[in-house]
């Protein structure tokens, strides 16, 4: 009994010595292990996509520096944290979690290995090691705006919602404001179906919102339904996150595409040089984390006009939430000759005054 | 008023999948073989659809492919049941887990595929009258048969030989043997059946309704068509109805949140449920009531006597 025990006691204590040479090693040659966590499949075409793109630059940047792995279709909720955390203990030393919802479990997984970083897309708690980061999508749909604001004969947007939150939100208040910025009879409809990724929902939602008078659909939901709905129902409308035109190349106006190439690399760079730091970066047009499909479908005037309201929100000639904002209730929110502060439009949970539904608390 | 007819567009497109499933589901039930699997038989349908179409160009092979692998699928489940006499209740489950797995490993390189949507019948001049002409004659083929079909199931179950025969092998598959049918060869019939509709009802989601493949893409329409056949007892007639209301539930509540009403689309999703819920109560309070139209052999193994 007693030799059994010595016996496991020595073996225990030489697999700790082996992990410990193991770990020093690790620090020597192995390569950097980085996780990413999608909510969506990563063919979906739209915004899991995008990411599992910027997962590929990294590798071809780094080459056998870097370890990839990614977990795709994750529920937000529960799973969530179960597969962040598995991330984390088979030795990530890097977890892109890619989804607003994902924000709670990174926060928590974080707390319990304070060695792995973290890097939690648009949402708005840090830590030490989690940062935060979002692209000004915002920018995208204030330029759709201007076109289907230009193009609406029915001076009516159909627009598909997955959720309620501020991000989602933002986007509709910037777009709006794009539209009346060339036709302020502009009205927008929106539906909610309360998924990210269900094409038929998403597709049904949009011909809901065709039925009901809608020529022009906007989404902000990850699959391509709600275009193709578009496509064949002969009106118009915008990709999203990725550039759809396959799906939709009678509709598809122009899409606003994420590229996290460059920041993915960034940061991966900054860990392998020690220089990693929690924070919050959020870009947009101008450092190219958002940009703009080209314009197709459209008369040359309104794609000049598209091009024009692009560079401008890139120079920064075009601020899109400067006061004076009122919101529904008509109180106003930003006061003349101010800009709204990133706190209010990370936070954004009213609409704007003019657009004429209401918010689903 | 002119949101009616593309209205009523969007309902028939929505409770087409549904119709389909649940009237092969029926004709299964109705020889006492209770297959809970038809989302997973719906979900590999729709791969097999879907890719089939994909890869030839073609959608009517791409419809025939649907069918043969919702059988195939069934098939399984058929001689797990029936010749090895597994449970009905847990094959059924574990059918529709392997069909989520499969047709998400099998579909994985579709992902992203663009194909056309299967084109409507437009049936010149008649197609053009207004209201009556685009929702009568601009469908497409799966449409026109899904409801040939439950009409057909009605015709058979009450006025052909071999439709009374699948009743009494639902009903007493004892007697039925006695009397020389043979019970596991109808229920084999029946079962592959249901497995064809199931996999026409998720072809029609990948080719028709939205044309891609997503993973999961049936989203519950399996579970739905399958409280359908409780919701309609068993009758076909009822079968059409409800399907029809089922298919009106779900985009009705999409065109009242563009419409400005607020109604939590949660509430509205378990109406089919609730509904379901309720003819259950209200059929089980008279004895006599379930016994008319619920096959009571079901779910029973059979064991023909030595």
């Amino acid at each position: 009994m007693k030799a059994r025990f010595m016996k496991r006691t020595a073996a225990a204590l030489a697999a700790v010595g082996a992990l410990a040479l193991g770990m020093g090693a690790a620090q020597a040659a192995d390569p950097l292990k980085v996780g990413f966590v999608y909510v969506g499949p990563v063919g979906d075409f739209g915004y899991s996509y995008q990411h599992d793109q910027g997962r590929k630059a990294v590798e071809e940047k780094f080459g056998d520096k870097v370890k990839t792995t990614f977990v795709e279709s994750v529920p937000e909720g529960a799973d969530a944290e179960r597969v962040i955390r598995q991330l984390a203990q088979t030795g990530n030393d890097l977890i892109f979690t890619t989804s607003f919802g994902f924000m709670n479990p990174t926060i928590k997984v974080a707390k319990q290995f304070p060695n792995v970083k973290f890097e939690h897309a648009t949402g708005y708690k840090r830590a030490d090691n989690v940062a935060t980061y979002a692209a000004r999508f915002y920018e995208g749909r204030y330029v759709a705006g201007v076109i289907a604001g230009k193009m609406t004969k029915s001076n009516i947007i159909g627009y598909v919602g997955s959720f309620p939150i501020p991000e989602v939100v933002r986007g509709i208040n910037s777009f709006m404001r794009g539209a009346w910025s060339v036709n302020p009879d502009v009205k927008v409809k929106i539906v909610w179906v309360n998924s990210w990724y269900d094409p038929g929902k998403e597709g049904d939602a949009a011909k809901a919102l065709i039925d009901q008078g809608a020529d022009i659909m906007v989404q902000h939901t990850d699959s391509p339904a709600p275009l193709q709905v578009a496509e064949n129902r002969g009106i118009k409308g915008f990709g999203q996150a990725s550039d759809m035109i396959k799906f939709a190349p009678k509709a598809q106006m122009t899409a606003i595409v994420d590229h996290w190439d460059k920041y993915y690399i960034d940061r991966v760079q900054a860990v392998m040089d020690g220089t990693w730091k929690s924070e919050d970066t959020w870009d947009g047009l101008k450092e190219g984390m958002v940009h703009m499909a080209p314009f197709t479908n459209m008369p040359d005037d309104v794609a000049a006009l598209a091009k024009e309201t692009e560079d401008k929100i890139a120079s920064g000639d075009i601020k899109i939430f400067a006061g004076p904002i009122y919101d529904q209730a008509g109180e106003l929110r930003v006061k003349e000759g101010e800009v709204a502060p990133d706190e209010m439009l990370l936070g954004m949970d009213w609409y704007i005054k003019g657009i004429d539904a209401e918010l689903p608390k | 008023m002119d949101w009616i007819v593309p209205f009523i567009l969007t309902v028939i497109t929505a409770s087409t999948p549904l119709l389909l499933a649940a009237t092969g589901e029926l004709i299964t039930e109705k020889s006492g073989v209770l297959n809970l699997g038809v989302e997973g038989m719906m979900l590999i349908g729709a791969i097999a659809g879907f890719a089939i179409t994909a890869s030839t160009g073609s959608a009517t092979l791409g419809i025939m492919a649907a069918a043969l692998a919702g059988m195939a699928t069934s098939l399984v489940f058929a001689f797990l049941t029936l010749t090895l006499m597994a449970n009905q209740v847990a094959t059924g489950l574990a059918l529709t887990i392997f069909g989520v797995g499969i047709s998400a490993l099998v579909g994985s390189g579709f992902v992203g595929f663009a194909i056309d949507p299967l084109p409507a019948l437009n049936i010149p001049v008649i197609r053009d009258i207004p209201v009556i002409g685009p929702i009568l004659f601009g469908q497409d083929f799966l449409v026109y048969f899904s409801i040939f079909m439950v009409l057909a199931s009605g015709w058979f179950l009450t006025r052909t030989r071999a439709g009374l025969i699948l009743k009494a092998v639902g009903d007493s598959h004892d007697s039925a043997h006695a009397i020389g049918y043979n019970v596991i060869r109808i229920r084999y019939m029946a079962t592959l059946f249901g497995g064809a509709m199931s996999g026409l009802g998720g072809a029609y989601l990948s080719l028709a309704y939205t044309p891609m493949w997503a993973e999961n893409m049936t989203a519950g329409r399996g579970w739905i068509a399958l409280a359908l056949v409780v919701f309609a007892t068993w009758r076909p007639g009822r079968l059409l109805g409800g399907a029809y209301m089922f298919g009106c539930i779900s985009v009705l509540q999409l065109h009242a949140q563009s419409a400005g009403i607020n109604v939590p689309s949660q509430f509205m999703s378990m109406l089919p449920y609730l509904a379901t819920v309720v003819v259950l109560v209200i059929i089980s309070s008279d004895y006599t009531k379930i016994r008319l139209n619920a096959p009571a052999c079901i779910g029973k193994a059979f064991r023909p006597a030595q």
